[in-house]
């Protein structure tokens, strides 16, 4: 094939990608036959919209997203685009705020007309938009994990819902360090308040456990004196955290401060990823889990390729979360499915998007379920010093379940 | 009749430049711009209530509230509880655990409607709770407060963490309130689709003929006995009241006005958004409102409503273009309104065709700067 | 609370007891900042956590120079991180009194606004020169950990460090504001500005070093927290609420009110925090702080010449 004498590195993984599909640059279809709808699609060019925080309180943790999709992107386009078509971006600011998050998706499907959309971070966002792109009929590729409880024609979503990370990480911990007693803590709002439900249930029902204090703080709240002080009376097997955003930083200090450290304590998180990590520094983490789907350290050649890849563009210093990786995935599987459905229709897509799978992920094989989340794997990771995570547990593929039975 | 119209308008390019923003926001941009951006210049119009609000407030009576937001957002919430409910009917809810809820209610596990969400089931009383709701509790606050002489700075930072505390309330009762999420997927009102071209053109111009209602009534508070009064205040607190005037309850009430206001905004921007969110309640958007305010001109009611038009206009294009220069702007229009313009937009151009006697005397009023700390004198002419 | 033993109760309440301390301590350094200038000038600066990044951000830069240039002086460095984030915001304050406050005392509420336009800008250039991302300074050993009076009893020394640091401010500036000569000048001109000027004293420069002071205090505040936070563009406006509410319900004019609000809502909010979960918390403490001020506006220790 024609790709196979391009020898950019960046382009192996491109290619990898397209064996599933067959259409390429040398038999493009007609624009009026693979767009009906009056998406922004020409004999050349497809444009798709981007919307994050790039400004505001959420712009820390959006900014790995924003990378990723571009770099997806960027490596699409190089190995001949989607149906022989360059992806264009317009590149929206959801600015935190997410009112500004549903007038800017209004914005890229009525006005730009959007192939796709890929973008949102916090729930609050997606929510936002969600009734504008099930009005609109677009479509978007949401990154985050997050808390389940909802499936929607017009959205994909990359990320883990709430079993999938949780049910497998308490099981293992619960092994491992036969853990009967957990406190649970998060930050106040719908994800943390959804997974520590869920988690409460499976400890209480499943595991047998007790829960023994389960407290939401404010985001943003620095101060964790008092909890500590909680935490070291109740003397939990089990610290089990989703606290986000700066008090994260906050907490994870005070704990190292107040000498709760990993040889005294465990301490399981699903909040905290490479990204993370960067502001919270590898001494106060070292020894701590987190239960995610996907780790920088990851050892497969996908990863390696995607992380060198990364590291190229956005320079040696730079680090790839769960989330990262998940906003990678959004072009990747958007592609596949247009090139199945030989259309950028939107109808087409959704219709043709159940049971896609992608070999060349970095975090390895996922397949898409007809609930529009994907199968994925668990994974366990040990955080060390240098801020990167050595992965002790790897689970089988997961099957997604958004309304989980017995967990409500 | 004539009277009236002269109660309202001082002068004749007042009256003009009255009508032609009103014909400006009725013909001109309903016909020049497409829907989805008619729904936003929508949308920044309810920012225009508060705006009004904070003329008689701030601009008038020299009471600056930071917490603006909250009454906002109680209007807003009123309007989305109701819109909630009618949203969440047992078929379409069938998926949850308890049908016939909200859904947010049923992912905490909350099995049946909490009793002061009843009555938001009822639309006439979801009207008149947008009305009285802010309005009483704006009432409550201010009485408290003004009784005991709290004022300038004070008020300003009580204001402001209220805002706070509200925000933080909606956010730690989140299966009562939707917590950070907001109430969100609204579509229907007395079903009526909201999020339709047509319901969005008809919503656009409730919007503009309530302003302009609320706005001629604003203007008729400023040029009768009690805007005068609202202005002595500000200016002579201590006058007034030794001339017998309660000035607690002038304040109470103008501030519980401004939250009533502020509330029939928040609905309206319910229903042209389709959701509400604390996001928009907190202490960020109530500087954002005053904001708004202070661009356009403080003492000048149509000023308000163009500055909420400006800045949120340019916030949307600017942000759509040069996101990292947005900030820079708001930051430095805002400093510059404040230090050289304290009259705003509508301050300038009032100005331009009048006499150059009164330019002169703006301009010698401005550079009267006693260093000495006496509050209330601010540099500000008081004509209309 | 049957189920521990008397000797773990002891130590949590003692444990309990120094995190009550030491979050006042936090209060405090964020107060005495804003205290000074508002009690000299009426001001509320609205850029007052955005000083405090200030201060934060130049313990990462130095963090990070040490770190390339010199690693030996790792364990040192932070102390010196400190005077230098003093001088940084100093000096940005006075450049800020100078091309804006100045021209605003006649009208604070203004300055209230305007100060809210700066720290926009403040935030921006952040995000700019040290991008959106949270940043972590690496700090000396000896800061980090706890002290482990006995098995269960552990006091973080970061704690112990930050109400150090705030006695040692806090008596610094008493001292300054009584002992000195600038202190003289400074109280006078609050108490009678025209007077203060018909004696030759210089308002103008008066203000300008109690602005530079105010907001140079801010900055060892900033400094301090990179012990126990992370700093990001916007991590100033997380604290400016907080320390608003320290200030005005001390009082104006008064360190000492500012010293005994500080205490007063620290020991609240660490005590309802403890009782009640997170949020509720927080939310009861403000409840509470905003419910007194209802009731008594003055604060705890009121100014005589209060410009109202």
């Amino acid at each position: 094939m024609k790709l196979k004498s391009l020898s950019h590195h960046f382009l192996k993984v491109a290619a990898l990608a397209l064996a599933t599909a067959t259409a390429t640059a040398q038999d493009k279809l007609p624009t009026a036959q693979v767009n009906t709808t009056g998406l922004a699609v020409t004999d050349d060019t497809v444009t798709v919209g981007q919307l994050h925080s790039a400004t505001g309180t959420m712009a820390i943790s959006e900014t790995g997203s924003i990378q990723a999709e571009q770099l997806a992107i960027d490596q699409i386009n190089a190995a001949g685009g989607v149906l022989g078509r360059q992806i264009k971006v317009i590149k929206e600011d959801g600015a935190s705020d997410w009112p500004t998050f549903a007038e800017k998706a209004k914005k890229l499907l009525v006005s730009d007309k959007v192939g796709t959309v890929f973008g949102c971070w916090t729930s609050a966002s997606r929510k936002a938009v969600l009734p504008v792109f099930e009005k609109e009929n677009g479509m978007l590729y949401y990154p985050t994990f997050y808390e389940g409880l909802e499936q929607s024609k017009n959205v994909i979503y990359t990320g883990q819902e709430a079993t999938q990370q949780i049910i497998a990480g308490l099981d293992w911990i619960a092994k491992e360090k036969k853990a009967k007693t957990f406190y649970l803590i998060g930050s106040d709002y719908i994800w943390p308040r959804t997974s520590m439900k869920i988690a409460r249930k499976h400890i209480e029902n499943v595991l047998k456990g007790t829960v023994v204090g389960e407290e939401f703080y404010a985001l943003g709240s620095t101060s964790f004196g008092s909890l500590i002080n909680k935490i070291k009376l109740k003397k939990p097997d089990v610290i089990y955290a989703a606290v986000v955003g700066g008090s994260n930083v906050s907490f994870y200090k005070q704990l190292a401060a107040a000498g709760i450290n990993a040889s005294k304590q465990t301490l399981l998180t699903i909040s905290v990823t490479e990204d993370e990590v960067l502001g919270i520094g590898g001494e106060n983490l070292a020894g701590f889990y987190s239960a995610m789907k996907y780790f920088q350290s990851l050892d497969n050649p996908n990863n390696v390729e995607f992380v060198k890849a990364f590291k190229a563009k956005y320079g040696k210093d730079s680090v790839i979360g769960d989330v990262t990786q998940a906003g990678y995935l959004g072009p990747w599987l958007w592609k596949a499915a247009v090139e199945k459905a030989k259309s950028f229709d939107i109808d087409k897509i959704v219709e043709a998007s159940p049971g896609l799978e992608l070999t060349t992920a970095p975090e390895g094989y996922v397949k898409l379920h007809p609930n529009h989340h994907l199968w994925s794997k668990l994974r366990i990771g040990q955080w060390q010093k240098d801020g990167q995570a050595k992965v002790l547990y790897e689970s089988e593929l997961i099957e997604p379940d958004p309304f989980p039975k017995g967990y409500q | 009749m004539p009277l009236l119209f002269r109660t309202l308008f001082k002068t004749r390019g007042e009256a003009l430049a009255f009508g032609g923003f009103l014909l400006l926001l009725l013909v001109v941009l309903p016909l020049a711009l497409p829907v989805f951006r008619l729904n936003l210049v929508g949308k920044y119009l309810t920012f225009g209530f508060v705006a009004i609000g904070l003329v008689l407030l701030w601009g008038r009576c020299g009471i600056l509230s930071l917490g603006q937001g909250v009454f906002f957002g109680l209007g807003g919430y009123c309007m989305a509880m109701f819109l909630k409910l009618e949203a969440s009917d047992p078929v379409t809810t069938a998926i949850q655990s308890t049908p016939g809820i909200p859904d947010f209610m049923d992912w905490n596990q909350i099995t049946k409607l909490p009793m002061y969400w009843e009555p938001f089931k009822s639309l006439p009383f979801t009207i008149f709770a947008i009305f009285v709701v802010p309005a009483v509790i704006a009432f409550i606050i201010g009485w408290a407060l003004f009784r005991r002489r709290v004022g300038g700075v004070y008020f300003a930072i009580i204001t402001q963490s209220i805002a706070l505390i509200f925000s933080l309330g909606i956010d730690g009762n989140q299966g009562y309130t939707g917590g950070r999420n907001g109430i969100t997927d609204l579509r229907t009102l007395c079903g009526w689709d909201i999020r339709s071209e047509n319901a969005q053109y008809i919503l656009y111009f409730l919007c503009v003929v309530l302003l302009f209602t609320v706005a001629l009534g604003a203007k008729y508070i400023i040029n009768t006995r009690l805007g005068r009064v609202l202005v002595a205040i500000r200016d002579r607190e201590d006058r007034v009241r030794f001339s017998g005037y309660d000035v607690a309850m002038i304040r109470a009430f103008i501030f519980a006005f401004a939250a009533m206001l502020s509330g029939i905004g928040g609905a309206l921007f319910v229903l042209q958004v389709g959701f509400m969110s604390p996001s928009i309640v907190g202490i960020i958007p109530s500087i954002e409102m005053v904001i708004f305010t202070a661009v356009g001109g403080r003492l000048s009611v149509l000023g308000a409503i163009l500055g909420c038009l400006i800045v949120n206009f340019g916030k949307t294009t600017f942000s759509e273009a040069y996101p990292d220069l947005w900030l820079y702007l708001m930051g430095g229009t805002f400093i510059a309104v404040v230090m050289f313009f304290p009259n705003g937009l509508a301050g300038l151009l009032e100005k331009i065709p009048t006499s150059k006697g009164k330019y002169a005397a703006l301009f010698a009023r401005f550079k009267k700067t006693t260093p000495v700390v006496t509050t209330k004198t601010t540099p500000i002419s008081d004509e209309n | 609370m049957g189920e521990y033993t008397s000797e773990e109760l002891q130590s949590i309440f003692i444990m309990q007891g120094f995190s009550g301390l030491s979050l006042f301590s936090v209060l405090l350094l964020m107060g005495l900042g804003l205290a000074l200038i508002f009690g000299q000038m009426g001001v509320i600066n609205m850029a007052h956590g955005e000083f405090m990044a200030l201060g934060a951000y130049t313990v990462y830069f130095c963090s990070h120079l040490t770190e390339t240039y010199a690693p030996t002086f790792g364990p040192y460095y932070f102390v010196a991180a400190i005077g230098l984030a003093f001088v940084v915001c100093a000096a940005l304050g006075a450049l800020v009194e100078w091309l804006m406050i100045r021209h605003l005392y006649h009208r604070p509420l203004d300055t209230l606004l305007a100060t809210w336009g700066l720290s926009l800008i403040l935030q921006q250039s952040y995000r700019s020169i040290f991008g959106a991302r949270e940043v972590t300074p690496t700090l000396p050993e000896w800061l980090m950990g706890s002290y482990n009076v006995k098995e269960g009893l552990d006091i973080p020394i970061n704690g112990m460090f930050v109400l150090g640091l705030s006695i040692v401010v806090t008596i610094a500036l008493i001292t300054f504001m009584y002992r000195s000569a600038f202190g003289l000048r400074l109280r006078a001109t609050v108490q009678n500005r025209k007077m203060s000027a018909a004696v030759g004293i210089n308002t103008g420069k008066v203000d300008r070093l109690a602005f530079a002071l105010g907001c140079g205090i801010a900055g060892i505040a900033g400094a301090a927290f990179t012990t126990i936070g992370s700093t990001g563009p916007d991590s100033g406006s997380r604290y400016i609420v907080d320390a608003f509410l320290v200030v005005v319900s001390g009082g104006t004019a008064s360190l000492l009110g500012c010293l005994a609000s500080a205490f007063g809502i620290a020991q609240a909010q660490s005590i309802l925090e403890f009782f009640l979960e997170g949020t509720k918390g927080k939310v009861a403490t403000l409840l509470v702080i905003v419910i007194a001020l209802m009731i008594r506006p003055q604060g705890l220790f009121p100014s005589k010449v209060r410009g109202n």
